[in-house]
């Protein structure tokens, strides 16, 4: 007799059960605390903010947790939440040429106003494991810079090329209201403002990916780091009612300046360009993909031809969100028997169909005819 | 769509979980999108908390016509039991506390995917759709930017050509869901995944029918008794599904029938894709042969 093959409230009840037991692990081992990942994680927990579009280090370790380390299931509960949050508005433009510098670098010149800081950096590490981290090994204090007297002495690369006009200038604040992809649909094409904001939360793998291909013949563009600044700036609101604007506190930001070669056209004399990266916390190569993938983006708008992938925004923009691919690959998972009927209907009617041409010997001729 | 309520049931979050500011930005896109049937309306869909392809779409749009006085019915493969559409009718039962229902006539919102029920909607009743890919012309032009034009110019040569085709290769239209529509006749649409057994119920239909594509970020509907025509062609005019059986519980001839494997010996039972009106149909009386 024929049973219920469809699940029910229960089995999804239990699975939800076991869900949590599979999360919590063995008890015998302490249960992981949202500050420790915070703590400890903190470049995944980098991630998820940025990715979530969310800066918030406490809910994004708490996502987390809850899903197992799963980056891209943590990124879906920080956007989840996002969207039942109100607004109040939008803050002033970050000044990240102000920035409280942990790291600075800068790949085009050797010695620039601010010196290089190298900061907390993976990259002069040798990538041998420290079997003394396994043993809980304390580091020793790191040693301490004297605190930057002026910001000011640190400016932007960006800024400094840019007197000399060697450099395509930032395009002038005209004050109007600048777009939000999480607010409105995507109009393609897109203006450079609203790709930027779906290269910042679209996947890091997707970007990097993206990014790299540029750099291997998919649509060349000579990029030089010119910097990547990684450290605290500054959030500024102005609320309607006082007019001036207040601090709300601080968030770490990474930012990447790349500059690229472009030899001009028409009336525009030769001069780099730029393209830009900014993430949440410290992630440098989602600043430096994203930076790369954002110039490869302008090729339109500099009168490049538009042939690779990572030159096309719908392509790119279309599929760099980690949440709507995984969302959609994943749904495969779902029922489809009544689209499958279909199918199987219309196989077995040209199945048999075929079995009857087959069966009739003068048919051959004829189709040939045909074709 | 009765009067709103905005109190929160205790869940911390508002009534159906959107805020009312989100709500009434769909709205106003399902108004577009009933005053220019089957036009796809751009919105600002919200990330929600089940996954883009589960049905972010339609949850938005039922988030947006519910009222507190409404009666939700979910469905998922034409079944009220299938795990998604358990999933879904309970996070409107926890974010909205509104009544749901499994039988068809008792429901004035019905959120599907995949399917439309058996037994004909009536006036004042709500369907909506859970769509994953809005575009018709998608496959066939991945550029959206090239398809709007397409769509405002009312250029539909590359959809025909596809169909003559699937007729040139197969000797039939080799779509069997998803299958394309004219509205109004207009725009083209896509009537989301649904075997095209179910195409001739949209048409003239006292219901609204409202599709929403999250993932995608479209809205687009079928006002009641709007006339939705399947494409085809002359020597070959559209034809649905048929099965060389009934039901095998209830008996039910000119339905849509899930295959069931029943063993590894090749043995297998045709029942209702409806559980709704299968259960109907057998508390009516009605029985099939393995019933």
């Amino acid at each position: 007799m024929y049973v219920a093959v469809k699940g029910g409230e229960a089995a999804i009840d239990n699975a939800h059960r076991l869900l949590a037991e599979i999360r919590r692990g063995d008890p015998a081992v302490p249960d992981l605390t949202v500050a420790q990942i915070r703590e400890q994680m903190r470049l995944l927990v980098d991630r998820v903010m940025t990715e979530g579009s969310l800066y918030d280090p406490d809910l994004a370790a708490l996502a987390l947790k809850q899903a197992r380390g799963d980056v891209v299931e943590a990124v879906f509960l920080v956007r989840a939440y996002r969207t039942t949050l109100p607004r109040f508005g939008a803050t002033e433009a970050l000044d990240t040429g102000a920035m409280t510098l942990a790291r600075r670098i800068s790949a085009t010149f050797k010695d620039l106003p601010g010196g290089q800081v190298l900061g907390p950096t993976f990259d002069y590490t040798h990538r041998l494991v420290d079997f003394a981290l396994a043993a809980g090994a304390v580091p020793g204090p790191a040693a301490e810079a004297e605190p930057e007297a002026d910001a000011a002495a640190c400016p932007r690369v960006t800024d400094l090329l840019g007197q000399a006009g060697l450099l395509e200038p930032s395009p002038p604040d005209d004050g109007a209201p600048v777009g939000d992809l999480t607010r409105e649909p995507v109009d393609y094409p897109a203006d450079r403002a609203v790709r930027l904001q779906g290269l910042a939360r679209g996947d890091e793998g997707f970007i990097l990916a993206l990014g790299y291909s540029t750099q291997r013949g998919y649509g060349r563009n000579h990029p030089f780091v010119g910097e990547i600044r990684v450290g605290t700036v500054e959030l500024d609101f102005t609320p309607e009612e006082l007019g001036f604007p207040v601090s709300l506190g601080t968030v770490d930001m990474t930012e990447c300046q790349m500059i690229n070669q472009f030899h001009g056209h028409g009336a525009v004399p030769p001069q780099f360009t730029r393209g830009y990266g900014l993430v949440f916390g410290q992630g440098e190569r989602k600043a430096m993909a994203m930076a790369l993938v954002d110039r490869s983006l302008r090729a339109a708008e500099l009168g490049e031809a538009v042939v690779v992938p990572a030159q096309d925004q719908e392509f790119v923009l279309a599929h760099c969100d980690s949440l709507q691919a995984t969302g959609f690959v994943e749904h495969m998972k779902l029922p489809h028997y009544v689209d499958f009927q279909a199918e199987l209907d219309l196989v077995r009617r040209l199945r048999a169909e075929h079995a009857a041409r087959t069966a009739e010997p003068d048919e051959p001729t004829l189709r040939e005819a045909a074709e | 769509m009765n009067p709103q309520i905005t109190t929160s049931p205790g869940t911390g979050y508002n009534f159906a979980y959107l805020d009312e500011g989100t709500k009434r930005m769909i709205r106003r896109a399902i108004l577009k999108a009933i005053a220019i049937p089957g036009y796809q309306v751009p919105f600002a869909a919200r990330e929600m908390p089940m996954p883009y392809g589960w049905g972010t779409g339609g949850v938005q749009v039922t988030a947006a016509i519910l009222g507190a006085s409404d009666v939700l019915k979910v469905i998922d493969q034409g079944a009220d039991d299938t795990t998604n559409a358990v999933s879904i009718r309970r996070f409107f039962t926890a974010t909205a506390g509104i009544a749901t229902t499994t039988r068809t006539a008792e429901a004035t919102v019905i959120q599907t995917r995949h399917r439309i029920p058996e037994a004909p909607l009536a006036e004042g009743q709500v369907l909506v759709y859970q769509v994953p890919i809005p575009e018709p012309l998608r496959f066939l032009e991945p550029r959206e930017t090239e398809t709007r034009q397409l769509h405002a110019l009312a250029e539909y040569g590359l959809m025909h050509v596809k169909l003559y085709e699937d007729i040139a290769r197969h000797g039939h239209i080799a779509t069997t869901y998803a299958y394309p529509v004219e509205v109004a006749g207009r725009y083209v649409m896509d009537p989301s995944p649904t075997p095209k057994f179910d195409n001739p119920k949209m048409d003239d239909c006292p219901a609204l029918q409202l599709f929403g594509a999250g993932r995608e970020k479209r809205i687009y509907a079928i006002p009641p008794y709007t006339r939705v025509r399947s494409l085809d062609f002359e020597d070959h005019p559209f034809r649905v599904q048929s099965f060389d059986r009934p039901c095998a519980l209830c008996g039910a001839e000119d339905v849509y029938l899930d295959e069931v494997v029943l063993d590894d010996a090749g043995g297998r039972m045709f029942v209702c894709s409806d559980t709704d009106h299968c259960e109907t149909r057998r508390a009516d009386g009605h029985t099939g042969e393995a019933a």
